[in-house]
């Protein structure tokens, strides 16, 4: 199924017993397009983007993720993305090599694959003294990069990002922001969450969440216009605070 | 189920416990020393029974009758020439079991053939060693009677021949159960450990967004720890044979053979455990109770199956060392095969997968 829309949502809902994680939220993310989700810590996020990667079942609504269900067709989902949780999810007492290999491995890579991959990922992180080393030896930046060159070892063709930069120093953000404006620009899409308001600005569109609800989506520059404010985080105040 | 996947998750496992060389070891010492403990702790032999007499007759006949007693490991012999008003207070303080008080006339009374009786006290407080001590004293009796009077009318008696533990040694008994028990208990744990810790660093999430089914999973996380519970069961077995002695009377490979299925069923109960448990401790405890508990109590481990209250025996019918003490003792103890045990066998196998089912429904792809 080929459409233009790599993620579609109309109306997906989740509640954990009487708390509405999120109410009924409807977007459209475009192929090849930088897609942030901005929102407070509790905002909904998470829950969002856990649905839409088929972890979680949805309470109501539907959303297609790649063109396909994230009701019915989750296995189908999960070999067209990649995922990075916020929680850094590498294997500590693995070396960096055998994490690369383990997560090939379960995404059914061929062995030729994988060592081919292996190597690349080695030589383009600049990680060769490294790769024999354990992972928890890593400083946090070097982790988080890891962690998002393995989750596209399969090649999906949409990656989530949780928080992909919680806890890192301002200059491994900028260079993690490189790799996902390369990444893009391969012509993959990125669908990422943040609560980093300059990182709100890298993004092609952005969609604000507040209490489960989408309370706010546009481009940068167009909702700066709207609101007639010069940063995101005037506007984010400005929003959030009406709300 | 794509062979690919599983590979990879038995790779990765094999890494972790080989490169966690500490918790490798106890993995490892933990059976030893189980065995060491439990294996000198839990005994049911008499041992050093202590008794005190009043000899009143003082006669060649009285010091037989005592050292009818005397002549054996069982008793020991730890108060004479006492008041009788004294035996009350040594009961009291538990300084002995027995006591036995033998008349003045007590030789006058034999030797005229008349019925002659000899007084025995016995501490039944523990019933198991009031029955022993009870049963023993009359056996010495018999045997002093036997003696004294030869020409003594022939009355019945019994011939009796024990078989399998003719030493009635109870560490026969219980040394094959301890393997069921330990082997039970540490691969339980393992495995349900293995995934709640990868729900608590938050890999597991990382491998559920991929396409890897729960039963290449449940497979992959399987596969190297049998291999780990299968070494521990030959450790076990070792040392029942060099500390305990206990017998192997019946075919080695049929007790490896049976064991994998014991294993690979308390693998598939941690793996069941820790897809339900939220944390590391949580799954241990669990653990815990659920294995330790009902295998002490309810398989037949100590206590015999068939004397208890029907409800209780329904339940050990579930519970995996029922089966798998009926294959090991019988195995090791009577030297029996396939043709007696395979219901047993079967019954094992059935539980494990079973097991392995409610693993792999409720390890839930999701993760709500």
């Amino acid at each position: 199924m080929e459409t233009d829309k790599a993620v579609s949502v109309s109306k997906l809902s989740r509640h954990f017993g009487k708390f509405i994680a999120v109410d009924e939220i409807s977007f459209e993310v475009n192929r090849g397009e930088i897609f942030g989700f901005l929102g407070a810590n509790g905002a909904g996020k998470t829950t969002a983007i856990k649905m839409l990667c088929g972890l979680l079942k949805p309470t109501s609504g539907e959303a297609t993720v790649a063109g396909f269900s994230i009701n019915s067709e989750t296995a189908k989902i999960k070999k067209n993305i990649g995922y990075m949780s916020q929680k850094f999810s590498l294997y500590d007492d693995l070396t960096v090599k055998e994490n690369i290999e383990f997560y090939g491995g379960i995404y059914g890579l061929s062995r030729e694959k994988i060592s081919g991959k292996t190597d690349q990922l080695i030589s383009e992180l600049n990680l060769d003294k490294m790769k024999n080393s354990l992972t928890k030896s890593l400083p946090l930046g070097w982790k988080q990069r890891l962690a998002l060159s393995t989750s596209l070892l399969h090649d999906p063709s949409i990656i989530f990002l949780d928080e992909p930069t919680g806890g890192v120093d301002p200059i491994s953000r900028r260079n993690f922001w490189r790799i996902i404006y390369e990444i893009a620009g391969s012509g993959k899409t990125v669908f990422v969450t943040t609560h980093y308001m300059d990182e709100a600005e890298y993004c092609n569109r952005i969609s604000i969440m507040h209490k489960g609800k989408i309370i706010e989506l546009g481009t940068p520059t167009g909702l700066k216009q709207k609101y007639n404010k010069t940063t995101m985080q005037d506007i984010f105040i400005h929003i959030v605070g009406r709300n | 189920m794509k062979l690919r996947r599983i590979i990879s998750i038995i790779i990765k496992e094999y890494t972790h416990i080989f490169r966690d060389w500490r918790s490798l070891l106890i993995i490892i010492l933990m059976p030893v020393l189980m065995i060491i403990l439990y294996g000198y702790a839990i005994t049911l032999d008499m041992k050093n029974l202590t008794f005190a007499v009043i000899d009143d007759a003082k006669t060649p006949e009285s010091r037989e009758l005592i050292r009818g007693f005397t002549e054996n490991r069982f008793f020991v012999l730890k108060y004479t020439d006492i008041k009788r008003n004294e035996i009350e207070s040594l009961f009291k303080k538990r300084a002995v079991q027995m006591a036995l008080v033998i008349p003045e006339d007590f030789s006058e009374s034999l030797i005229s053939n008349r019925i002659t009786k000899v007084q025995l006290i016995v501490d039944a407080a523990d019933s198991n060693i009031g029955t022993f001590i009870n049963n023993y004293s009359n056996r010495v009796a018999q045997l002093f009677n036997e003696k004294l009077n030869r020409r003594s009318p022939g009355i019945l008696g019994l011939e009796p021949r024990i078989l399998y533990n003719p030493d009635m040694k109870s560490a026969n008994f219980f040394v094959p159960g301890l393997v069921a028990l330990i082997l039970l208990l540490i691969c339980s744990l393992l495995t349900s450990i293995t995934i709640t810790r990868e729900k608590e660093t938050g890999t597991l999430e990382q491998i559920l967004v991929s396409p890897v089914h729960p039963i290449e999973i449940v497979v992959g996380k399987v596969v190297p720890y049998i291999t780990l519970g299968f070494f521990n069961g030959i450790i076990i077995i070792v040392f029942a044979r060099l500390l305990f002695k206990v017998p192997i009377n019946g075919s080695l490979s049929l007790i490896a053979i049976l064991s994998l299925i014991y294993i690979f069923v308390a693998l598939s109960f941690g793996l069941m455990i820790s897809a339900v448990a939220k944390t590391q401790q949580i799954a241990m405890l669990a653990t815990l109770m659920a294995t330790v508990l009902p295998t002490i109590m309810l398989s037949g481990f100590i206590f015999p199956i068939a004397s208890m209250p029907l409800p209780l025996q329904y339940i050990s019918k579930v519970v995996p060392a029922t089966y798998f003490l009926i294959i090991i003792r019988g195995i090791m103890l009577k030297g029996i095969g396939l043709a007696e045990l395979w219901q047993h066998a079967a019954a094992l196998s059935g539980i494990g997968l079973f097991m392995l089912s409610i693993a792999t429904i409720r390890f839930k792809t999701t993760l709500e």
